[in-house]
Order: C-alpha cells, then sequence, then structure tokens
C-alpha cells in the first residue's frame, strides 16, 4: 500500500544560501485566520488574551509569546500561528484554517533588506520596519504577508501555490544583490 | 503615486486598484425609480481638479478606501476607509 507523505509547500526548493542571505522554509505550524464580526473586536481582543495571552494586533504588528504569535494580516484580520484557535472566539470572530494555504519562508541575513526591496515596495528600513512589524504588500507581483520578528530575519508568507515562485525570485534578488556587493 | 491608506500609511500605487468616483457608496434603494439607477450607473462627473474616487487595496490590507485626488496635478491629498465615509453618511 502507498505510504503518504506530508510534504511543505517549498518541499525540495529550500534552503538556498547566497552571499550571506539564506532562505528556508518555517517548519508547518498551524495558521488561522481570526475575523472579528462587526463591533466585537474589543471582545475578541479580551478573548484572545485570555485564551492564548495575546490580544487583537493593531495595524501592522505582529504580537509573539513563546512559540505562539499572531500577526495583522488585513483589515479586520490576523493570522494566529502555532496553535489552533479556542473554540471559545467563536463567538467574536470567524476562524478559518489557513495552515495548508500559506507557504512560509524565512529570509536571514545582513543584506535581507536589500535582496527585500528588489521585489517589495514598502520601506523595510529598521526606522520603518521595527521588530514586531507585520506588513501585506506585495513580493514581485506576489500578493505577501511579511513578518519581521527582529534582527535580520524577515518571514514571508505567500499563497502555498506561488511557492516555487517566490523561492525562484528571491533567489534571483539573493544573487543580484551578492554579485553587486562583489563587485 | 503614493497613497496613504489609514491602516498601512503610504503605499505605492500598485497595490491599488481605481474603481471610480465615490459615489459610486451612494447607492440608490432597490426598488428606486430606473431613472435613479441609470444615473448611479452611467451618470459621473468628471473633474478637472479635486475628486474623490474608491480604490481597493487588494496588495495590501484588503480594504476599500475613499482617496482625494486632483486630476490635474495627480496630488493625492487624503484617503479614509470607505465603511467611515459611508457610515458618516
Amino acid at each position: 500500500m502507498a505510504e503518504l507523505m506530508a510534504k511543505s509547500p517549498a518541499h525540495g526548493l529550500t534552503p538556498v544560501a547566497v552571499g550571506g542571505v539564506t532562505l528556508s522554509e518555517a517548519p508547518m505550524r498551524p495558521v488561522w485566520a481570526v475575523m472579528p464580526w462587526r463591533g466585537k473586536g474589543a471582545a475578541l481582543s479580551r478573548a484572545l488574551e485570555q485564551a492564548h495571552g495575546l490580544g487583537f494586533p493593531e495595524p501592522g504588528a505582529m504580537i509573539t509569546s513563546g512559540q505562539l504569535g499572531i500577526a495583522w494580516s488585513g483589515l479586520d484580520q490576523a493570522f494566529l500561528m502555532g496553535v489552533e484557535p479556542d473554540a471559545a472566539l467563536a463567538e467574536h470572530a470567524a476562524l478559518t484554517d489557513q495552515s495548508d494555504a500559506w507557504t512560509q519562508l524565512v529570509l536571514e541575513g545582513a543584506a535581507v533588506r536589500d535582496v527585500l526591496a528588489r521585489w517589495v515596495p514598502v520601506d523595510l528600513s529598521p526606522a520603518a520596519c521595527p521588530p514586531g512589524s507585520a506588513r501585506r504588500s506585495l513580493v514581485g507581483h506576489m500578493s505577501a504577508l511579511i513578518l519581521h520578528p527582529g534582527g535580520d530575519r524577515f518571514e514571508v508568507l505567500v499563497f502555498r501555490s506561488m511557492a516555487g515562485t517566490a523561492v525562484h525570485e528571491l533567489t534571483r534578488a539573493m544573487r543580484a544583490v551578492a554579485a553587486r556587493e562583489a563587485l | 503615486m503614493l497613497i496613504p491608506c489609514p491602516l498601512c500609511g503610504a503605499r505605492d500605487s500598485r497595490e491599488f486598484t481605481p474603481k471610480g468616483h465615490a459615489s459610486y457608496l451612494d447607492r440608490p434603494a432597490e426598488d428606486a425609480p430606473p431613472q435613479a439607477w441609470n444615473d448611479y450607473l452611467h451618470l459621473r462627473e468628471n473633474p478637472a481638479g479635486d475628486t474623490r474616487e474608491l480604490w481597493f487595496h487588494g496588495a495590501g490590507c484588503g480594504a476599500w478606501l475613499v482617496v482625494e485626488r486632483n486630476t490635474v496635478s495627480h496630488a493625492v491629498t487624503g484617503a479614509r476607509l470607505a465603511r467611515e465615509v459611508r457610515d458618516a453618511g
């Protein structure tokens, strides 16, 4: 009988290391979209705090606590990561499982902002994007959620179907930045 | 061209899709006479100067915005969430 194997979206495509920047895929973890019903934002934030110790993040922000995180991911929407949401949250919000829908890539290295600047039309400098930031924007033509926990680490979430393109384009940018540094 | 999204900050226009004049928010009642629906669908101001338009921040936060801009100078002077504009009447 065939033995089925769980494959992550970027399976076999990463890691890639070029010129001091590494591109890898984060271990798969639960990702749930949490979208408050109209007028339930404050109640949801309290329920989140109670159940998981994390409130609902402000636009552009990410809150982390140990292995758990919640990142703002759009208008009235946040991604709860690392845990399945407590059933009590359903009273205040629509909860949808996004775990298999997103590719979670990790870019690390001193030149990581130069690499992302080739594709992302948002200022990711430390002044404009401090640790704990979450940005919805584009990577090339791909819609993306870009998380910055701190240091020289960025987590780039794109739709699962875009895993190949994302790895290809980010690798191209890594090569281009490394080539320029070598001049 | 940068659009000041109330949630995301100033963002490049490539993240947005324009819809048209903000009067799209003033939808006639369902049982309004055909003339009202005709006007709503087809008659639109096309000012040379300041105007208000609906823009969708599809590659960002997913919000519909009412953007104030000038069609002559291309200056963008403001943006608000469309639902706030609608709820404010």
